[in-house]
């Protein structure tokens, strides 16, 4: 299913399918291992749910709302 | 399913012979009259620091957090009467990325032209630290890839098969544990091994598997070169102007591209304020 990073609760995991991003701040999300195709699972959530933590590619990864909505993803099942 | 249970180590240990590469002396803050220039870099976090300090025998900058090494640290090691300037630079995700303290590492790393290069990559992260091996490898093939931390890794059940990754990636990779002092003669030797090596290493320059991107990439270098000539890694220069470095795209409307090469200082964010002169 087809949604947003930042729409994914903790435990959940999803394929990046793409990043609505530009200039700078794409090459820091590719450069931290964030690409179309990249396996993403949400870890927890801050107590104000913002930033969160995500796992990729075995490492610990911490956005803000903002980014995290602007990475398209599709939702795994189940 | 405990852990194999490390043995107890003492101070011996670390003026031990058998733990110690018989042929290093190390030289601690004296890197004078060095024959050979071996850079560190490596993704935050991924132990550099510890590398440096089993070459140099220096005790400095170890800790566990991220930005702590800000500028370079410099010391020296001899190994086989051959002197080396060891050159560590703060932790890195890109060498295309515009933050401050990756611009040092950047810069040497582009401009400053080392010998060797040598990588640090966390085994127990090897799949996100190989961007930064990949993007060395488009600027230089003299590069050896240090695979730290292959001790927790094991604890985690991941091995790491170094002559396929020394095969895939055209330069050698050796496995280490710096912490103990493993692996340490393995790297000595990987690095004697490039620095002395007359021609380029193996290593795989043509890595965008898009051959569109890579004739792009080829052809723009060739022109950057034309236009440039003794310009630094008219590569890096490509890789920057497709991706639309707004710096790099000024200076070659405006004809200085060479200025800003020779004084990479320039390229530095924007926001970043002018250092002053040390």
């Amino acid at each position: 299913m087809n949604t947003t990073l930042d729409r994914l609760s903790p435990g959940e995991t999803a394929t990046v399918t793409a990043l609505d991003v530009e200039g700078p701040q794409r090459r820091r999300l590719m450069d931290l291992g964030i690409l179309p195709g990249t396996r993403i699972r949400a870890e927890r959530s801050s107590p104000l749910g913002d930033p969160t933590a995500y796992l990729v590619r075995g490492s610990l990864l911490v956005l803000r709302r903002n980014h995290a909505g602007r990475i398209h993803v599709d939702r795994h099942q189940g | 399913m405990s852990p194999t249970p490390s043995p107890p180590t003492t101070s011996a240990c670390g003026t031990c012979a058998l733990n110690n590469a018989a042929n290093l002396r190390r030289l601690g803050v004296d890197p004078s009259g060095h024959d050979l220039v071996v850079a560190l870099a490596g993704n935050p976090n991924t132990g550099k620091s510890t590398v440096f300090n089993a070459l140099t025998g220096l005790r400095q900058h170890v800790g566990n957090w991220a930005g702590k090494t800000v500028d370079r640290a410099e010391g020296g090691f001899e190994y086989h009467e051959r002197r080396y300037k060891l050159v560590d630079l703060p932790g890195t995700y890109s060498l295309l990325s515009t933050s401050e303290d990756e611009d040092i590492a950047r810069d040497f790393l582009v401009f400053g032209r080392p010998d060797v290069t040598t990588v640090v990559v966390d085994a127990t992260r090897l799949e996100r630290d190989l961007n930064l091996v990949l993007q060395i490898l488009q600027i230089t093939t003299r590069v050896v890839v240090a695979v730290n931390l292959v001790d927790e890794a094991r604890r985690h059940g991941i091995t790491v098969d170094f002559r396929h990754l020394s095969r895939e990636l055209g330069v050698p990779a050796v496995g280490m544990a710096a912490r103990r002092g493993t692996g340490i003669e393995d790297l000595l030797d990987a690095v004697e091994r490039v620095a002395l090596s007359p021609t380029s290493f193996g290593g795989r320059r043509l890595i965008h598997r898009n051959r569109r991107l890579e004739r792009a990439v080829s052809h723009l270098a060739e022109r950057v070169a034309r236009h440039v000539p003794g310009v630094t890694n008219p590569r890096w220069v490509a890789l920057r102007l497709l991706e639309g470095d707004a710096t790099l795209e000024r200076a070659v409307a405006e004809g200085r591209l060479r200025e800003l090469v020779a004084d990479p200082a320039e390229l530095r964010s924007e926001t970043v304020p002018e250092e002053p002169d040390a």
